[in-house]
């Protein structure tokens, strides 16, 4: 493709920073949940707000303020119903009370959205602002914007976070695998099966009004240009008369998961019989990676599309195609429901022939690769947190239960929140049948619950290569979600928009 | 599927009936009173659905009027052997459950028989399509059972060699035998196929392409301009594809993900017109044909997925329902469909009103994510009563659990295999 044939550069001063970065520098974050109580002075802050975009800055800003809406805050603001309501049925319906949802989120029992701090029935917020500062810089620009918030909004939660140093409360190095965003739109907009696992992801996967793997455009508020006088928003790239409310804006899942360290350590030191090599090891097992981020389907060094390496050795190297019985790397292994790296055939005879047998399903070895859904229509990109104070393993293994309560503000950004955020929460993170398993969700996140049949979803498996499955069965609850709500996080002329009074 | 007219004004009445079945909204609880699924050994899948077509004027786009078609109440089941056989086993335990049913119906009569009636509202289903023909329900959950004690069994330890392997499954055969004497277990033996079944099998396998190619000629000659009509139909035909409202969402999510496997019944008007209406016929024959002879060992083309699925016209050919049962969630098997087998979708289905624009039949159509997810969530209707014989259970449960029994009864396994099969529990 030439230069000249790429579809235009993406607006970076429109979108705001956090789709492109993850603040790695702004070690100091807090989220704030806000009600509208005020509209006029609402308004008039958001106007205001010092958002920050995603333009390249040097040197880096000291402090961070980004913004987002849940639909319910969309509508205080008095954003009319036929825009708001354009928006994607499961923003509009929230991620607390729809009992369907709770079910496939796996939102029920312990995880229960009535037992949450925040994000159900009265306590749903209209704005998340998301702060970020430099080293040091959070205490006293927080309470500032506090105190700037206050004509307009009632605080109605905080979201403390820590620097954990890039390492989840586990132990565990966080956040390695991210999907590589198509900043430069080289990636021709074309319906094309991907017969290779790819890094690389179509911007639209990310930002409303861009074309997305499917090459289309996912529905958003597309305005007649009368709505719009000032004519504050950008046109609709699919749809040139139409003025485009969702451009360069994202859904954000926030989400936050009370993690019990200690519970997970005593749990895998019982198993591992005090022995601290098996402890490590079964840890490993269940999250696919050492403490340290190695993969333990092993480096091959693969050639993946849009892999940015970032470290060295590169810690994403790799597809389960060689470990497809799940011997190096269990196949209900957290990194592997979260991201199982597939393409959208399964692997097998080459040429038109031998695609045509696998399309047909009629190879057997390629349908027995073949249970999982094509990654890349599902993936997440993560901003996500940790809270609460680090325990140390030591501490973990000897102190008492529940001592501190730390855990992970989830955070993950997309277009499409059915297909990413809840296809991958409940086709692979929840479901007990993942890949043709059985009786176990996600070793991490499982809330433990038994299903129909009296089949259950505690055990995890643990394949060998000459030997039955070793299996943990009665897997302890790890993970406890404790609130959570679906924002949009407009574009920034979206924003201004938003922020002006109607009439 | 049993199918019959409401009676006027009693739409609301049928679904309290219903309703009474249900354990939970839309699921069935196997020993309800007016039909108690459970008892029947040779049912896998049952619904009851209210059959209201929310999109039945879009036909109107073709400037056809059509009075409003009448509102059926139909009977899905998919069993092992007769339906015939499995119905009268209906008429005679649950004959009062049936009548108050099916008194809701317009020609039911009080004194009717109630398995006359159902037989003469037995339709014939244009095509259909089961997961593994010939896998029964006694050996689903006899092989369940088995693979539960044998998975409780096995020393999950590190094996020495391959006769290790062999030693330790002929323990666990031992063991099976002591399980199966002391009445623990079951393995009933596979019945015989009888041989009418194989008869009328090889009939229809032969059938299919003889009349193909017969007809040969006739469609080579034809072609073009056969392909011609497609290509103008499908530049011109109307997408119908609003998104659903939330309220209709809510509806059939509020019966959804309960077990592991969901059902999906849906409704729509087919294009007018002889070339789509013959077309339809063409195409789900051929479906029919393949599912029959092809796609019966677990696998619909790449979807592994789909217990039972059925296509039956309505109203002389001018609408269709499809019903299926499945294992996931709605939006995994959505993705499914775009994503593994789109062009089988568009085959049969975009000879239905509204569907999302096709090219050359195969191309595009179900490709467009979100016009499909609308369309097909839209023309869904709510399953009033849903009823699995092996709640929990997925089809690739079934799938391993076979192979366990296979290579239990087995007589004689490599080292290698014998460690397979070990490792299968």
């Amino acid at each position: 493709m030439n230069a000249s044939d790429r579809p235009a550069a993406p607006e970076f001063d429109d979108i705001q920073g956090l789709v492109r970065f993850a603040y790695k520098h702004h070690t100091e974050a807090a989220f704030l949940l806000l009600r509208v109580k005020n509209l006029a002075a609402a308004r008039q802050w958001i106007a205001a707000a010092p958002v920050g975009s995603a333009v390249t800055r040097e040197p880096l800003p000291p402090t961070v303020l980004q913004l987002a809406f849940t639909y319910g805050g969309l509508r205080a603001l008095e954003l009319p119903d036929d825009i708001a309501g354009a928006f994607s049925l499961e923003f509009v319906d929230g991620l607390s009370g729809n009992a369907n949802r709770s079910r496939r989120l796996g939102d029920v029992g312990p995880n229960d959205t009535q037992q949450w701090e925040w994000g159900a029935a009265g306590r749903i917020p209209h704005v998340g602002v998301f702060l970020y500062a430099l080293p040091g810089g959070l205490a006293a620009w927080q309470a500032a914007i506090e105190a700037q918030i206050d004509p307009g909004f009632e605080l109605i939660g905080r979201l403390a976070t820590s620097n954990m140093g890039g390492i989840e409360p586990f132990g565990f190095i966080d956040g390695i695998s991210q999907p590589q965003l198509d900043w430069s739109r080289e990636r021709a907009v074309s319906d094309d099966e991907q017969l290779a696992y790819t890094n690389l992801s179509c911007l639209g996967e990310y930002l409303l009004g861009y074309p997305n793997e499917y090459a289309l455009y996912t529905p958003r508020p597309l305005l007649n240009p009368e709505r719009d006088p000032e004519n504050l928003l950008p046109p609709a790239e699919d749809v040139p008369d139409k003025k485009d409310f969702g451009r360069n804006g994202t859904y954000v899942v926030l989400r936050q998961l009370r993690q019990d360290v200690s519970g997970f350590w005593q749990a895998l030191d019982r198993y591992a019989g005090g022995r601290a090599d098996l402890r490590a090891r079964l840890g490993a097992s269940l999250v696919g990676r050492t403490l340290q981020g190695e993969p333990l389907v092993g480096l091959l060094h693969e050639q993946i599309a849009g892999n940015a390496s970032k470290s060295d050795p590169d810690l994403n190297a790799f597809t389960y195609q060689s470990d497809s019985q799940g011997q190096r790397c269990p196949l209900g292994a957290h990194i592997r429901r979260a991201n199982p790296r597939n393409a959208d055939l399964p692997p097998g005879e080459c040429g038109w022939l031998g695609r045509l047998v696998r399309t047909l399903g009629l190879s057997a070895r390629a349908r027995a690769l073949d249970l999982v859904a094509s990654t890349r229509f599902h993936r997440l990109l993560r901003r996500g947190r940790e809270y609460g104070a680090a325990l140390s393993l030591e501490r973990a293994l000897n102190g008492p239960a529940n001592e501190t309560e730390s855990g992970l503000q989830f955070m993950c950004l997309g277009a499409n929140i059915e297909r990413q955020f809840e296809f991958v929460q409940s086709a692979w993170v929840t479901s007990a049948k993942f890949d043709g398993l059985s009786d176990q969700a996600d070793p991490l996140l499982g809330n433990r619950l038994s299903g129909p049949g009296n089949s259950r979803s505690d055990a995890f498996s643990i394949p060998q290569t000459d030997a039955p499955d070793e299996r943990l069965s009665g897997l302890p609850r790890f993970i406890t979600v404790r609130g959570g709500a679906y924002f949009f996080m407009p574009g920034i002329r979206a924003l201004r928009y938003l922020s002006q009074p109607r009439s | 599927m049993v199918i019959a007219p409401l009676a006027a004004g009693h739409q609301d009445g049928v679904r309290q009936t219903l309703e009474r079945m249900n354990a939970v909204p839309g699921i069935a609880d196997p020993h309800n009173s007016l039909l108690p699924f459970g008892v029947f050994e040779t049912l896998h899948f049952a619904r009851f659905v209210v059959l209201v077509d929310p999109s039945a004027d879009d036909i109107e786009v073709y400037g056809v009027q059509r009075a409003a078609p009448p509102t059926y109440l139909a009977f899905m089941g998919d069993c092992d052997g007769s339906a015939q056989e499995l119905l009268g086993a209906f008429a005679r335990q649950a004959d009062s459950g049936l009548r108050e049913i099916f008194g809701h119906c317009a020609d039911f009569a009080a004194g009717a028989d109630v398995l006359s009636w159902m037989l003469a509202h037995n339709r014939p289903l244009a095509a259909a399509y089961v997961n593994w023909v010939g896998r029964t329900v006694v050996q689903i959950r006899e092989e369940s059972a088995l693979q539960r004690a044998l998975s409780g069994r096995v020393p999950r330890r590190p094996l020495d060699s391959g006769a290790d392997a062999q030693r330790l499954r002929r323990e666990l055969i031992a063991f099976v035998d002591a399980e199966v004497s002391a009445g623990r277990l079951r393995l009933t033996p596979p019945a015989a196929t009888p041989i009418s079944w194989i008869i009328a099998h090889v009939a229809y396998l032969i059938t299919v392409p003889l009349i193909a190619l017969l007809a040969a000629p006739l469609v080579l000659v034809s072609l073009p301009f056969l392909l011609w009509q497609l290509r103008r139909l499908e530049t011109t035909d109307p997408e119908i594809c609003p998104r659903p409202t939330m309220e209709a969402l809510h509806t059939l999510q509020r019966i959804e993900d309960v077990d592991v496997s969901n059902q999906y019944t849906a409704i729509g008007s087919l294009k007018p017109g002889p070339f789509r209406g013959g077309l339809v016929i063409v195409l789900l024959r051929l479906i029919d044909y393949f599912a029959r002879m092809v796609f019966t060992r677990g696998y619909l083309a790449r979807v592994r997925t789909i217990h039972f699925a059925r296509w039956v016209f309505l109203d002389d050919r001018s609408r269709m329902v499809f019903a299926s049962s499945y294992d996931g969630g709605h939006e995994a098997y959505m993705d499914d469909f775009i994503n593994k087998v789109a062009w089988g979708l568009n085959l049969v289905f975009s000879n239905g009103v509204g569907w999302p624009s096709t090219d050359w039949l195969i191309l595009r159509g179900a490709r467009r994510e979100h016009l499909f997810k609308y369309f097909q969530r839209r023309h869904q209707i709510p399953t009033q009563v849903w009823y699995k014989a092996y709640p929990g259970l997925t089809l690739l449960d079934l799938d391993r659990n076979q192979r366990i029994r296979q290579g239990l009864q087995s007589t004689a396994l490599s080292d290698a295999a014998a460690l397979d099969w070990l490792r299968l529990l």
